[in-house]
């Protein structure tokens, strides 16, 4: 059996994997990346695969499609527009394109870095030794450093297993045909981002929620604006309610609420979207012996688990599940790997949700900083009194602050709106950074920009909002 | 309102200037009338001024390590009413309780409350940010990422460190400044290359130190003579009277006996307690034996003068060099007790190792060096016996001492210290 020996072996080529590998690379190190391609994806894991990327092509195709048809009927700016119609499986190869072109892209970067690929079901056998199933046959890896990096993986419901109309994010993403109805199970960010789009490539979509609203991870503040949406878009949103199996034909689903009768809604693809799970099986992790946390694999603010020299990032480790936790951790573990003293150390991460509208946040909501005991003001401005959210016929949501009330340190920052999403980078660097209110209300906005709103949002927590 | 100024008083005889060594007190801040407002050096001694007034500071007349001129302009300060102009302060020094005796007329004027006496270290410098955690517990400190890098790099905690910035945000100079002042609290964990370099200014005493020895190395022709001494009985007379263990003496060590002994010594060459003036080109021959006993205090080399030795006994001049060191050490000497000796002894106590070279304590023209005693083994009537010898460094200013007679006054000092009873002996 062929053997190679590394300094580090990555497991698993997702975005916290092939960072790892990239920056290991850069300094120095000789890297072999494990990576077993699959049904969830190869070369830069879910996120490119069958998560972020392609969710966001088919959430810009239905906007754009769902614009189209607005505009053809309603005119808002003079805009005529024909009958606009859907080629769907257009759609689709064109998402595939651009995932095609990203995972190739991180092929060549890992190629450019020399970080060797080992293409294969990949399983630990101790901490330092990897077998990896290749198609030419067995290969063993040896490393002195492990890295696990094998990601996260749909959930599936007891009362609704995945197969046949019941489909996961993965299946949901590689649909040839939009289905004429869908019933989304679970109203977190990717049960909304996939039922809306494809209730705005025509499905008569319902989503069922356990909890008593929509998106329970974000504050109502925030859910209340996508909430009109959902309803504009025709959506039926059923809260407190739970999916209990699949009718006897199948071709419906059971809800139980509480206080009232079970009542079956028709589908003819059910998207369970109730979350996700670390991949802890088929790797060998069992043999590794490592202390867990849960169903995640315990690791310390280094990003180092119980066994010396064997690190794991991204979803393996927890939530938030999120790519660019993933990739700064991989920074994190690959520096500490040659020998420079880092930890994972985010002031914070920022999480975004690409309903409609989106949603960003950064830092602590404010009933997050009043739980701390904290004395705080907080202030929020509307995209109405924002003339480039008006220029843009987005006047949506806001831009809210929080900070606290002796020193004006920035705790939080967060808003809903259109196009929110990019301004994600202004809210984390200012929380990096430590700013104070003050900060935000001394620099410049670009006028006319969404980001104006955040300068005014830190005016008004200051009370020297100058456009309201 | 109306502004004061605050002058620099007049804070000793023929003092025409002196050093701030520190401010106690900032530009906006309110000071109340008789509030201590700078610390100023003069010839060794810090002197604090007190405001004659009160009022708010508008300004500060110079900068710490700054020298200022009697008469110059110290704090301005707003103060009620319309009045404008100057007024003096008292200076106030630092000054430990002065011998009872010759005490001179009480000063008709109340009594000023008792000087708060400052220890000379705080009136250094300060050149690193203070240690220990300068935040509540559990709460995160602010930084930027590339701050936070650079701590971990050094091992810093950066709990530790105090921010400067908004909201306690700690930035670059906040930590460079940790890493200079306290580099004692970076974790040992790893080891890494550390290139910081640290620009200090040398200020208040160490500045007049290190002024003094240059002065006294480029002006003084300096030769050292060293001599070997053998200290046996003197050791054995030592232990003996320490062994009386009365609590009302202090414990003998060498220094007084060789106070004695230089006292003897000096009445036989007295241009050894003498004041070179090399200006005037005059040599003050003194009667009165002042010595100067180097003394290593927190904030540098002092040197306390135990006067008129030669009026002294042994227990006496014991207890005069404890109480002056002590004084120098908590900084509570005053000026008289820093100034005025005419022969000088330096000593390393344990440290004092086989042979130094001291420096002469311009203008005196003598300085005995005491180095560390062991027992050694010496050749005495065709065999080795073990005897315990000691060396004496001594310098002298070859302008008006001649090697011949610095030898001379050497071998004088060993046979009394050889033979401690001459040392008290009348007619010896």
């Amino acid at each position: 059996m062929a053997e190679i020996a590394a300094r580090v072996l990555v497991l698993g080529g997702g975005p916290g994997g092939y960072v790892t590998a990239i920056r290991a690379a850069q300094l120095g190190l000789d890297v072999v990346l494990v990576e077993r391609g699959g049904r969830d994806g190869g070369l830069g894991g879910t996120c490119l695969n069958v998560g972020c990327i392609p969710s966001k092509a088919i959430i810009h195709a239905a906007d754009a499609y769902a614009r189209a048809l607005e505009h053809a009927g309603d005119a808002p700016f003079g805009l005529r527009v024909g009958a606009p119609t859907m080629e769907f499986a257009r759609t689709v190869e064109w998402k595939d394109g651009i995932v095609g072109r990203l995972t190739g892209g991180v092929g060549a970067l890992l190629k450019r870095h020399k970080v060797k690929i080992v293409q294969g079901n990949g399983e630990m056998l101790d901490g330092k030794t990897c077998r990896v199933e290749t198609d030419t046959g067995p290969q063993t890896v040896r490393a002195g450093h492990v890295v696990l990096a094998t990601g996260s993986m749909p959930a599936s419901l007891p009362a609704l297993p995945f197969g046949g109309r019941v489909m996961s994010s993965t299946e949901a993403l590689s649909l040839q045909e939009v289905p004429g109805r869908l019933v989304v199970i679970g109203a977190g960010y990717i049960g909304l981002e996939l039922g809306t789009a494809f209730a705005k490539l025509g499905s008569k979509v319902t989503v069922i929620e356990a909890e008593e609203r929509i998106l329970p991870a974000y504050d109502a503040e925030l859910s209340r604006p996508v909430l009109r949406r959902l309803q504009a878009l025709g959506v039926e949103v059923l809260t407190q309610a739970r999916a209990s199996g699949l009718s006897d034909a199948g071709d419906a689903v059971l809800v139980a609420r509480e206080g009232a009768a079970t009542r079956s809604v028709p589908a003819d693809r059910v998207l369970v979207a109730t979350g996700r799970r670390a991949r802890t099986a088929g790797f060998g992790l069992e043999r590794l012996d490592l202390t867990m946390n849960g169903g995640f694999v315990a690791i310390d603010e280094r990003c180092a688990t119980s066994m010396l020299d064997v690190w794991a990032v991204g979803d393996l480790t927890g939530e938030p599940m999120l790519a660019h936790r993933a990739m700064a951790q991989g920074v994190a573990v690959a520096e500490q790997i040659a020998g420079h003293r880092r930890v994972f150390d985010a002031a914070t991460i920022p999480a975004v949700c690409f309903t409609d509208p989106e949603i960003v946040t950064v830092g602590q909501s404010p009933d997050e900083a009043r739980a701390t005991g904290r004395e705080i003001r907080t202030a929020q401005f509307p995209f109405q009194a924002n003339g480039r959210a008006l220029t843009l016929g987005a006047e949506e949501g806001f831009v809210r602050v929080t900070a606290r009330s002796d020193n004006h340190l920035i705790l939080g920052i967060a808003a809903v709106g259109a196009g929110v999403s990019e301004l994600a980078a202004a809210f984390g660097l200012a929380l990096e950074m430590g700013a104070r209110l003050e900060d935000i209300a001394g620099t410049i906005h670009a006028h006319p920009t969404l980001g104006e709103a955040f300068h005014e949002a830190s005016l008004r927590t200051l009370g020297e909002a100058l456009h309201i | 309102m109306g502004l004061r100024i605050v002058k620099l008083p007049d804070v000793g005889e023929g003092v025409a200037e002196a050093e701030l060594v520190e401010w106690h007190v900032a530009v906006g801040q309110s000071v109340l009338e008789d509030q201590i407002l700078a610390a100023v050096m003069t010839d060794k001694a810090t002197v604090e001024i007190p405001s004659p007034v009160a009022g708010t500071v508008v300004a500060l007349g110079a900068e710490v390590g700054g020298v200022l001129a009697v008469g110059a302009e110290l704090v301005r300060l707003e103060v009620a009413g319309e009045s404008s102009g100057e007024v003096a302060a008292t200076p106030r020094e630092a000054a430990a309780p002065a011998p009872k005796a010759e005490k001179p007329a009480a000063p008709a004027v109340p009594a000023t409350p008792a000087a708060t006496t400052r220890l000379p270290s705080t009136a250094l410098p300060t050149t690193g940010a203070p240690i220990g955690p300068p935040r509540p517990a559990g709460e995160k400190p602010i930084a930027s990422p590339a701050v936070r890098r650079r701590a971990r790099d050094a091992g810093v905690d950066l709990r530790q460190v105090r921010g400067t910035g908004p909201a306690g945000r700690i930035g670059h100079d906040d930590l460079d400044a940790f890493l200079r002042g306290a580099s004692a609290a970076v974790s040992s964990r790893a080891r890494v290359a550390n290139t910081a370099v640290e620009t200090v200014k040398i200020v208040g005493l160490r500045r007049r130190i290190a002024r003094k020895m240059a002065e006294s190395k480029r002006r003084v022709a300096h030769f050292s003579y060293v001599e070997e001494v053998d200290v046996t009985a003197l050791e054995e007379l030592r232990a003996r009277l320490n062994a009386a263990n009365r609590p009302d003496r202090a414990r003998l060590t060498l220094i007084p006996f060789l106070m004695q002994a230089l006292v003897r010594a000096v009445a036989d060459f007295p241009e050894m307690n003498a004041l070179y003036d090399d200006e005037a080109e005059t040599l003050e021959r003194h009667a009165g034996v002042h010595i100067g006993i180097a003394t290593q205090t927190p904030a540098g080399l002092m040197v306390p003068v135990v006067r008129h030795c030669e009026a002294r006994g042994l227990w006496d001049c014991a207890a005069e060099v404890l109480r002056l060191a002590e004084a120098a050490r908590e900084g509570k000497a005053s000026r008289d007790e820093l100034t005025g000796s005419t022969i000088t002894i330096t000593s390393l106590g344990p440290l004092g190792g086989i042979v130094t070279t001291p420096v002469v304590n311009r203008p005196e023209v003598a300085i005995i060096g005491v180095n560390r005693h062991a027992v050694r083994p010496v050749w005495q009537e065709g065999r080795f016996v073990p005897r315990t010898m000691m060396n004496l460094s001594s310098s002298f200013d070859h302008r008006v001492i001649d090697g011949y007679v610095a030898a001379r006054f050497v071998q004088r000092l060993k046979a009394l210290l050889e033979s401690p009873a001459t040392i008290f002996i009348e007619e010896a």
